[in-house]
């Protein structure tokens, strides 16, 4: 499924031949658009001739349509994509800063480049700021980088924004951009004295068949994990049926006193439980955040090992198909959930708990007191690790490759 | 052989909507087949941080932004970003080159001079330069394509680069109009 690992697949050279070929695309659309003359740009904010806002809503609607439909449709994965995180103040304050840029040189520094490409030499002195400007910002922003790296709301997106699901935000894109359109044309007319019975018919066509495309994306939705989980599943269940994400509770002991990696604790069993008993340093992880772990601001390049557990395995397992679907890395699961930790360590917590017969997925010890994790089974002591015996470490930690943008 | 081809009479840009469409199918590709954008700034970045690095290499390392894409022996020009904004400039050539619009020219408004219009390019440039990477992002590593996957930054970002120039605009209505 799309985006492609495109190192693994074409090689060093083959991936930056392809990004050339992306780039060479986006000269090619962007000198055949007029964004390599400065006056077409610089018209736009005079109401005379819309181009900018024409080509650049219309580029991103189609896209947008697009990306969200071959998504709704299995054939990309969202998640995979790079989205801009959100620094909310810096990026109004840098935007107002480009405004200024924008109206005074004519050009943004892409366009800037294709003008530079066809000879216009108010194109070159763009650039040539252009390259002077970012060297100044380079010298400068270790004098305020703390509001540089303000106001971070990570991988926000609108439609978390909004609450809403992402295929109506689509459709509510594709209309304001339409009404944007209609209200532009105008404009011009006014402003520009241009004759809207010349303009092709066919933008009507275009823009109904944009309209139906993201209709259509909304009706369809976005995959669910389940979804997804049902297309992936030949590939991840193996690493069920085999056990291998299940961890030992002398593996489980042994990572607690490991400090050379980060070891994050997710308890998925209901507050009760959890206040009833759960390890020390765990954290208890409600459905929803679970579902949505680039909300949480959890990096999952860093060097750590997730733990999820329940009172036995079914939930957890749950549990860590979600996760696999949004490809958290090393994730791992308590083998027996808390009832076989409780178990194995119960010599240790003596007196203050007591073994009771109940249904699965039920905690199968009755506490005196909800002490927590106040209790030594909570995190039993490293030479215990030598009365466990053996045990064959499942965990294997895997590098994941961070994505960055255009302008990273 | 340029200059034969330039001659010719320009032929007439696309229109908009139809360019806009052409340009989304090609923002749709790159984000379907790697992932990513697309983007200019963070490459013209790296460039400058390239040279930077053959002279002082000592200030590079002790500055944190800088840091990240050359310090010690990282080579700020490994990065897919470079032969994007290469392929930028080779298709702007191509499609000037076959549309008869390779043109030496200073385009502007008809009430200043060449020397005038250069001057406000440069420094209309320096000021984009500076925002573009205080904004993490240029129009199009940050509105165009933060805005087709939707990140509620680069919306924010993009009406505040318009509100921004259409405040300021008739206050340098001379140099265009």
């Amino acid at each position: 499924m799309a985006p492609f690992q495109l190192q693994a697949a074409l090689g060093y050279w083959g991936m930056m031949a392809l990004y050339f070929m992306l780039g060479l695309g986006f000269g090619v659309a962007l000198e055949l658009s007029g964004f390599g003359k400065s006056t077409k740009l610089a018209a736009q904010f005079y109401f005379k001739e819309l181009t900018v806002l024409k080509v650049m809503f219309t580029a991103i609607i189609t896209a947008m349509v697009l990306i969200f439909l071959a998504s709704s449709l299995g054939l990309l994965d969202y998640s995979k994509l790079y989205v801009n995180t959100t620094y909310l103040w810096p990026g109004i304050v840098g935007g107002l800063i480009m405004g200024v840029g924008f109206i005074v040189g004519g050009f943004c520094p892409g366009t800037s480049l294709v003008g530079m490409a066809t000879f216009k030499l108010d194109g070159l002195f763009f650039v040539l700021g252009g390259l002077f400007g970012i060297f100044m910002f380079g010298e400068t922003v270790s004098l305020y980088d703390t509001f540089w790296n303000s106001s971070f709301f990570g991988r926000l997106t609108l439609f978390d924004f909004f609450a809403v699901p992402a295929g109506i935000v689509v459709v509510g894109v594709v209309l304001m951009a339409l009404g944007m359109f209609w209200g532009g044309e105008h404009l011009e007319r006014i402003f520009g004295g241009r004759d809207l019975q010349k303009e092709p018919k066919w933008r009507y066509a275009a823009a109904a068949g944009l309209l139906l495309l993201a209709l259509a994306t909304a009706f369809n939705g976005q995959p669910t994990l389940e979804k997804k989980w049902h297309r992936l599943a030949a590939q991840k269940q193996p690493l069920l049926d085999s056990r291998a994400v299940y961890i030992e509770p002398a593996e489980m002991l042994s990572l607690i006193h490991d400090d050379t990696r980060g070891l994050l604790l997710w308890d998925v069993r209901s507050e009760r439980d959890f206040n009833l008993f759960h390890m020390r340093s765990a954290v208890r992880m409600e459905e929803e955040t679970l579902r949505n772990i680039h909300r949480t601001g959890i990096d999952p390049t860093a060097n750590q090992v997730i733990v999820i557990m329940g009172n036995d395995e079914k939930a957890a397992t749950e549990v860590w198909k979600w996760l696999a679907m949004q490809d958290i890395p090393n994730v791992y699961i308590l083998g027996g959930g808390i009832n076989r930790w409780l178990e194995t360590f119960a010599a240790e917590a003596r007196g203050l708990m007591v073994k009771k017969e109940g249904p699965a997925e039920t905690l199968r010890y009755a506490f005196r007191a909800a002490l927590g994790a106040r209790q030594p089974a909570a995190e039993p002591d490293q030479h215990l690790l030598k009365s466990l015996g053996e045990f064959t470490p499942k965990v294997k930690m895997t590098k994941v490759v961070k994505r960055q943008g255009g302008c990273g | 052989m340029a200059n034969t081809r330039a001659k010719k009479p320009a032929r007439p840009y696309l229109h908009p909507y139809l360019g806009g469409m052409i340009l989304g199918t090609v923002l749709f590709l790159s984000f379907f087949l790697s992932g990513n954008g697309l983007g200019a700034s963070g490459g013209l970045n790296r460039i400058i941080v390239f040279f930077e690095d053959l002279i002082v290499p000592g200030h590079i390392d002790r500055t944190p932004y800088l840091l990240e894409m050359a310090g010690g022996n990282l080579n700020p020009l490994d990065a897919w970003i470079i032969p994007m904004v290469l392929g930028t400039i080779a298709g702007g050539f191509l499609s000037g080159f076959f549309n008869g619009r390779l043109k030496v020219e200073t385009n502007k408004g008809p009430n200043i001079s060449n020397r005038t219009r250069w001057i406000m390019a440069f420094a209309g440039g320096a000021i984009m330069g500076y925002g573009a990477r205080f904004a993490r992002g240029c129009t199009s590593g940050q509105a165009l394509s933060g805005g087709a996957v939707l990140s509620a930054g680069s919306w924010v970002f993009m009406f505040s680069v318009f509100a921004s120039a259409y405040a300021l605009a008739w206050f340098v209505r001379k140099a265009w109009n």
